[in-house]
């Protein structure tokens, strides 16, 4: 034994260990750590934006923010005080219709497109469709529900944005609930159907279940997205100054206010009040943006997967 | 040599089976005499009767068609696009590929544990009512989750977690469930693809210990790379070969009898090289 440990000493003697060392003569080495540097500064520039962007609300927004300007309606010009209230309800208003239209009708279209017809025409055309939406420009969305709702109902109104936003929901959760269907092991749906269930029991039974945590982080940011649209709400919700109730009653077909527009309008106007809003709800809307966004990321991770 | 046509094996049927007992103990007769994925000919002139109360292994070099086979009996093989069978499987004397019969009716008389372990991603408890729920069971759901868990020899394992993940038992613990999933329901066969092939030694120990417990109340059919295994736990063994003679791969039974009778005296020349491990 003592002798092969000789012979293996004397092997790497013969071994010029210099090389062993790093050194950044070596243009090998040397490109690597200059590329992990343009690495490193690149994914630091891709961060200014979002937090100079983050900074400025939470010190302006952050400001003017109080519980008078949750909870109250826009100010007059020149008047003191006054909130964004009926807007915030306005924004989940619409948000939560364009939730109710798309997602049942888009989580369903994805399961015919990943379960029950993959192969078919129709999932060819669909997905096509689709993936054309998601790059619709969301003005077109506005304009679409300006003339589908707006002008067959008679009035800007709240329905009219959430059909707005649903349009520019639906293909982002179309799709993002198809992929989550295709990952639902194959083996999983094998034993559903070796234990005697059907199409639909294997549906909405083994295949749904276990693709919620997917479907709903696609529903999450496209909730995300659509909370944060003006165009499509300028053209079919406008904007109002006051609460979707109304004397006690609640009426839904009216122009509804949004902070998206309440954004838009104010931080062009001319009074510093206003100005001052437009800040505190640009910080209530990220806030509430991110919050969708990390509810997505939290229901992905589901307890039954490990 | 071996992949010269093999003499017609039909003799081999139902009645020509050494030791047959009376047709009534049958229950699933099979007769495939060819079966088809498109134009692909997997299978041809098999034909076996399983009996009641007993576990009938299918043996065999890989790619002979014996899960093939397998999935001809409870209608797994009718999701596979192009599959189409000629000939006849009768479950209790009646066709199950006949025109008004459900194949969702027939998968739930004859049940199914693949080779993947392959447990829903949710609770073991509702891994186990699965079954139940679909059948719309009227009784004690939580009673039948406990037999069927017992019946599974994992009931000791799991009695204190019944409400966690499926997903997180070990991969013997995994298949053991997915028994006590298909034996909940109380079906008349139980169908095993391979059940220990992804599990190591002491828990196809564990598997095969259960199958022949399962035997005095359930008809088991397995299918098994595994000739050790074969020889443990099967009283009738199939053993199929593949004949590429005709250009194609085209499995077809061999050889049908007791397992010893297979094992220590075959009557093919295939059986017995296989057996003696010549090829594989």
């Amino acid at each position: 034994m003592t002798t092969k440990v000789v012979e293996m000493s004397a092997v790497a003697e013969g071994v010029d260990l210099r090389h062993l060392e790093m050194s950044l003569r070596s243009p090998r080495t040397f490109i690597s750590a200059a590329l992990s540097a343009v690495a490193i500064g690149a994914s630091i520039l891709a961060c200014i934006p979002l937090l100079s962007v983050l900074t400025m609300l939470a010190y302006r927004g952050g400001a003017r923010l109080s519980w008078e300007a949750l909870t109250s309606t826009p100010p007059a010009a020149l008047a003191a005080g006054g909130g964004f209230g009926n807007a915030l309800v306005g924004t989940l208003t619409m948000v939560a219709i364009a939730t109710l239209l798309s997602v049942p009708c888009g989580v369903m279209a994805a399961a015919y497109l990943a379960f029950v017809g993959p192969e078919s025409p129709t999932s060819a055309v669909v997905r096509f469709t689709a993936k054309v939406l998601t790059g619709l420009p969301s003005v077109l969305a506005g304009v679409f529900a300006y003339a589908a709702v707006v002008l067959t109902t008679g009035g800007f109104s709240a329905p009219a944005g959430g059909v707005a936003l649903a349009v520019l929901m639906l293909p982002t959760v179309l799709l993002t609930a198809e992929e989550a269907i295709k990952m639902v092991p194959a083996r999983m749906k094998e034993a559903a159907v070796g234990m005697g269930a059907t199409q639909a029991q294997v549906l909405f039974r083994v295949v749904l279940p276990t693709a919620m945590p997917g479907i709903l982080t696609g529903v999450m940011l496209a909730v995300a997205r659509a909370a944060g649209e003006t165009a499509p709400l300028i053209f079919t919700a406008l904007f109002s100054n006051y609460w979707l109730f109304d004397l006690g009653r609640l009426n839904l077909m009216k122009p509804t206010a949004s902070l998206a527009v309440l954004i838009y309008n104010f931080s062009a106007a001319p009074f510093a009040n206003q100005v001052s809003l437009a800040w505190a709800a640009s910080l209530v809307l990220v806030v509430m943006v991110l919050g969708f966004n990390i509810a997505g990321q939290f229901l992905s991770r589901n307890r039954h997967h490990r | 040599m071996l992949d010269s046509y093999a003499p017609a094996v039909s003799t081999h049927t139902v009645d020509g089976t050494p030791g047959a007992t009376p047709a009534s103990s049958v229950v699933i007769d099979c007769r495939i005499n060819n079966m088809y994925y498109g134009n692909f000919r997997a299978l041809r002139d098999t034909h076996l009767a399983i009996e009641r109360g007993s576990i009938t292994a299918f043996i065999g070099p890989s790619g002979c068609g014996k899960s093939s086979a397998l999935r001809c009996l409870n209608r797994m093989n009718d999701l596979v696009r192009g599959f189409r069978l000629e000939g006849q499987v009768t479950f209790l004397g009646r066709d199950i590929y006949g025109a008004k019969v459900d194949p969702v009716a027939v998968r739930r008389y004859v049940g199914m544990v693949f080779q993947q372990p392959n447990p829903f991603a949710t609770s073991i408890y509702n891994n186990v009512a699965f079954g139940l729920r679909l059948n719309r069971f009227r009784g004690s759901i939580a009673e039948r989750v406990e037999k069927a868990l017992r019946g599974a020899a994992l009931w000791d394992e799991v009695k204190d977690k019944l409400h966690t993940s499926g997903l997180a038992l070990s991969g013997g613990q995994q298949q053991r469930l997915c028994i006590a999933r298909a034996i909940a329901t109380e079906p008349d066969v139980l169908l095993m693809d391979e059940p220990c092939s992804a599990l190591d030694p002491i828990a196809t120990r564990r598997i095969e210990e259960l199958m022949v417990e399962l035997r005095a109340r359930y008809t088991i059919a397995i299918v098994t790379h595994n000739l050790q295994q074969a020889k443990r736990v099967a009283d009738r063994t199939a053993f199929m070969y593949v004949d590429t003679s005709a250009g194609g791969r085209t499995g077809y039974l061999v050889e049908f009898g007791q397992t010893q009778q297979v094992f220590d005296d075959p009557r093919h020349a295939h059986t017995q090289a296989y057996i003696r491990g010549e090829f594989s």
